[in-house]
């Protein structure tokens, strides 16, 4: 699996923080071609020092919302403010704002320092200080060396670091990415994923970037806004979306999800109960989670915390609560871990992840084995939508 | 390709059909005597006389100075049009505007002929200007219809541009004027070069319009050809065929000579890149 | 799918603070960018207005006047037709009426004498045969230079344009010297005893038809060439794979596809020789009847400028359609993606 990034927040969740002031507030934006509905009545706000991610498939308004910031797109309905300033009637190119473009948008005329120097230039900031801060900041990003090259003499990798040294050049507050790692290979992607994080952290600029790649936003941070469609499904942070998530949607969303389909049939202070034909058992969870009797619901169990044993359980689960049995149908081994897919008696067929614990080369638990499946009363979520 | 026989052979037949016809013309334009059909050997006496014809080449000189200035306006206006098509968006106007352009692509020269020299009449009957018709109602003439030709092939360049580099500049920074001059023209320079040229040739080779707006004393090189070749052959054209088969050639070969040595450069670029890693 | 993102000029009614230029100067500057930014005409406006109404005065306002001088009568005088609107008052002066005389003459002349009505219908035949030659020859080639392999393909396109840049007169005079009594091809074929000697292919429509198909074919081959060449060879594969012949490969797949080529290049060749002029005049006989030489004669030799403004007007109602049809086809390549 991929290295994971432990993010230390720069401010702890200034979100949840009721004297902070959002640095970029987004008030019921909405924004229409013709008849189609691309942004739909969005609310958002971002505050300083953020690595905020939209997250969300193709057609899911998550660029045209960030056009909208960088002034490229004018809202139909709504504001937007930035550092309190109303942007309905500023230009892109009077915006605090920078963007880093998916296709780099490099000037194939000018060189790579001409094209960093671009912005200061505009600026009409005096040319001892362009030359000394497009140095200072093509060392940053290791491209000293590269200078006098022009962008069709670069490679992918290097042509976007000179887009990122030129959209930072300018020191913006804030920098918007659209989909900064689509046209990178794994290994740099990885590589560049930290470089970005370290960047962010060291020069404290708030970064909205603009996904479709759920790792990237889970790795890279502080809060994720999963769209849909136009609308925003849910806001939080990576733990939250994926341990949390409101809905379906998001849940299915981010990484792999079993859903069990069931019914309410006990619903008291400290736990819920749901009857679940698909599931073979009954499903007990012992948190959040509240539906008056008989109502039907899903419940949400993450690959990981289903364990597999071929012994059966003992104690919390005796009397058939969150376990189940099936029969392995099929074995992925990633070599870290194992995904497991198997087969209830209904039918259903439900994934678990293990990790390998063993260096044998026939593993514990292998096909057609029948098999016990348990879990833990807080692993499941809830979910009425 | 699996067929090398009947798709080859149209081809050939194709080119033979376009170059034989010229070929003729050069060879006959060595030919001693004026018949096509007897060759009494090789001369170059009809390029003497050519060269002696004060009518025609005053005539060359007059299109080829209006073909300069119309083909410089023509580029500016057309520039702009194919600009505004396709950047400017769904303005007001812009289906009139759109047809406009296209329709000179199209439209037979009488028609375009005739409303240009009616306009021209009612406009000095309104106001006095044009003062007759000569050079000057030739060149507007000319940059009229050409507009047309360079919009189109500005628009093109434009529309298979990464828009991105725009937005790019107006996100660093500078206004939409400054991103035109700086970033968009620059890139768009070869169809603008392009366009010129074609604006250039269509100018020196129209005879249609040309013979209707023209007036006293301002005649173009075609319509001095026409006059001579109405009632059949005469060798000074073919002379003159041959000089412009030359120069027209000669540019051709020393445009793809820099085309061909931008592609090898642009491999060397890229090879550096990949090694540079 | 990224959106264009060019504030239109229509939302900036002087609100605010609008993109473009920025201008200081004196109040009356001031006050006329205001005013002029009011109507939208500042900025872009601008820069447009000025190839808009160029466009306007010498090419839309002149088809107008075409068709006012279409309705009047020659006559000898400077300019020479009659003006159409007369203010009449009576001896004393008094009294104001405007008088407007439509003279329908001409355009009663174009119907009722055979020869305008025959020479229209014979420029769209004419016109239309010669589209169809221009196919036959062109479509070949730029087939076979699509399938190309992609270094050839530059020049070989090369050659095709390169006589379009030499002059349209003199590639029309060369077929003079092939196509007349004792010329080039005549002289071959009638050595070969196939004709007599005195044959004669010039001045006749045999000869429009070979020199408009000449003229025209890098027009035809062009649109071709670039709807041929933008083809997914993998889908004749695939057609072959599951059995296709190539001649069905191409009746089936090729040749539907290629159609916006095809329509491209027709329309890009019939709608101006429909009012072709200099090759019926150099290479067609007296019975060559094209509405180009009617028009032009009419102008010229019977200095008759209303009934050649009607002929004008009447090739005009003829071509509307297929011109919009251009258009439609011409705007759908471009506006493809909404901007």
């Amino acid at each position: 699996m991929t290295n994971q990034v432990i993010r230390k927040p720069v401010r702890l969740e200034p979100w949840l923080d009721p004297n902070e002031t959002p640095y970029v507030r987004i008030e019921r934006v909405t924004k229409r071609f013709g008849g189609f509905v691309a942004v739909d009545d969005v609310s958002l706000s971002i505050y300083r020092g953020e690595f905020f991610a939209l997250l969300g498939g193709s057609g899911s308004g998550k660029t045209t919302l960030l056009r909208m910031l960088a002034g490229f797109e004018i809202p139909s309905d709504g504001k937007i403010f930035i550092d309190g300033v109303d942007m309905s009637d500023i230009p892109p190119y009077d915006r605090p704002v920078n963007m880093m473009f998916q296709s780099y948008a490099l000037f194939p005329h000018m060189t790579v320092e001409q094209n960093v120097a671009f912005g200061l230039k505009q600026d009409r900031v005096p040319k001892d200080e362009i030359r000394d801060r497009v140095a200072a900041m093509l060392d940053m990003v290791q491209l000293a060396k590269f200078a006098r090259r022009r962008p069709h003499q670069l490679s992918g990798g290097q042509r976007q670091r000179v887009a990122l040294a030129r959209s930072l050049v300018k020191r913006p507050k804030l920098l918007l990415l659209d989909e900064p790692l689509g046209a990178l290979d794994k290994r740099l992607r990885e590589k560049t994923q930290f470089e970005l994080v370290n960047i962010q952290e060291k020069l404290g600029i708030t970064f909205v970037v603009v996904t479709h790649d759920q790792e990237e936003a889970m790795t890279m941070s502080s809060r994720i806004a999963v769209m849909n469609q136009g609308y925003i499904a849910q806001i939080g942070t990576p733990t939250e979306i994926y341990e949390y998530p409101n809905s379906r949607l998001t849940a299915e969303f981010i990484g792999s999800v079993n859903m069990f389909e069931g019914r309410v049939v006990e619903d008291e202070p400290d736990h819920v109960r749901i009857r679940s034909e698909e599931a073979g058992c009954d499903l007990y969870i012992t948190h959040a989670a509240s539906a008056p009797v008989g109502t039907p619901v899903w419940v949400a169990v993450r690959p990981e915390k289903i364990a597999l044993s071929k012994e059966p359980p003992v104690g919390a689960h005796a009397d058939g609560r969150n376990t189940t049995q099936g029969v392995v149908r099929e074995i992925a081994y990633l070599g870290d871990v194992s995904i497991y897919l198997i087969e209830l008696a209904g039918g259903k067929m439900v994934r678990a992840t293990m990790p390998n614990v063993t260096r044998r080369t026939d593993l514990p638990i292998t096909w057609e084995d029948t098999v016990y499946l348990t879990w833990r009363p807080f692993a499941g979520v809830v979910l009425t939508q | 390709m699996r067929r090398p026989g009947f798709l080859s052979w149209a081809l050939w037949f194709g080119y033979a059909f376009l170059y034989v016809p010229i070929a003729l013309l050069i060879v006959y334009s060595f030919n001693e005597n004026r018949l096509v059909t007897v060759w009494s050997g090789f001369s170059v006496k009809w390029y003497g006389e050519l060269l002696e014809n004060e009518q025609l080449l005053s005539a060359a000189r007059l299109s080829l100075e209006v073909g300069a200035i119309s083909a410089t306006v023509s580029t500016v206006l057309g520039t702009i049009a194919g600009l505004a098509l396709a950047r400017f968006g769904r303005f007001r106007g812009r289906t009139l505007f759109g047809g406009m352009i296209t329709a000179p692509l199209v439209m037979p020269e009488v028609i375009t002929g005739l409303s240009l020299l009616l306009v021209f009449v009612a406009l000095e009957g309104l106001t006095g200007w044009p003062d007759g018709r000569g050079m000057t109602t030739i060149t507007i003439a000319h940059t009229t219809f050409t507009m047309a030709y360079v919009a189109v092939v500005v628009q093109s360049r434009l529309v298979s541009m990464d828009e991105s580099l725009e937005e790019a500049a107006m996100d660093l920074g500078a206004r939409p004027a400054k991103v035109f001059f700086v970033i968009t023209l620059p890139i768009i320079s070869p169809a603008i070069v392009s366009g010129w040229l074609l604006a250039f040739t269509l100018s020196l080779d129209d005879l249609v319009i040309a013979s209707f707006v023209s007036g006293p004393g301002s005649t173009t090189l075609p319509m001095v050809i026409f006059s001579s070749v109405r009632f059949g052959v005469s060798p000074q054209v073919n002379a003159l065929a041959t000089i412009i088969v030359l120069l027209v050639s000669a540019g051709i070969f020393v445009a793809s000579v820099l085309m061909t040595r931008q592609e090898r450069q642009r491999v060397r670029d890229e090879q550096m890149a990949q090694q540079g890693g | 799918m990224s959106r264009k993102g060019f504030i239109p000029l229509g939302n900036r009614m002087g609100e605010g603070r609008p993109p473009g230029f920025d201008i200081g100067g004196t109040a009356v500057v001031q006050w006329a960018v205001a005013r002029l930014r009011r109507i939208g005409l500042w900025g872009r406006g601008l820069v447009l207005a000025v190839p808009y109404v160029w466009l306007l005065l010498f090419f839309l306002i002149p088809f107008l006047i075409v068709f006012k001088i279409s309705f009047s009568e020659a006559v000898l005088a400077q300019p020479p037709f009659t003006g159409l609107f007369e203010w009449l008052t009576d001896d004393s002066g008094e009294g104001g009426k405007l008088q407007i005389i439509l003279n329908l003459g001409n355009y009663i002349r174009l119907w009722s004498d055979d020869l305008y009505v025959l020479a229209y219908l014979s420029s769209l035949k004419m016109a239309a045969i010669s589209t169809l030659l221009c196919l036959l020859v062109g479509y070949p080639m730029a087939y076979a230079i699509a399938l190309a392999p992609p270094a050839r393909r530059g020049p070989l396109m090369m050659l095709v344009i390169l006589p379009f840049w030499t002059s349209f007169l003199i590639r029309v005079y060369a077929w003079i010297g092939i196509l007349k009594a004792n010329g080039i091809l005549t002289g071959i074929l009638s050595s070969l005893g196939l004709v007599d000697e005195h044959f004669e292919i010039l001045y006749s429509d045999t000869a429009v038809y070979i020199g408009i198909t000449y003229t025209y074919l890098p027009f035809m081959i062009l649109p071709l060439y670039a709807t041929l060449e933008k083809l997914d060879r993998t889908l004749l594969e695939a057609a072959a794979d599951l059995g296709c012949r190539p001649w069905e490969a191409f009746l089936k797949i090729t040749l539907p596809l290629s159609m916006p080529g095809i329509i491209a290049g027709s329309l890009l060749v019939f709608i101006p020789a429909v009012g072709e002029f200099v090759i019926p005049e150099l290479l067609g006989g007296p019975d060559t009847l094209m509405i180009g030489k009617v028009l032009w004669n009419e102008f010229f030799s019977n200095r008759d400028w209303p009934v050649a403004s009607a002929v004008a007007i009447a090739l005009l109602a003829f071509l509307v359609v297929p011109i919009m049809i251009f258009q439609y086809v011409q705007g759908k390549g471009h506006d493809g993606e909404v901007r």
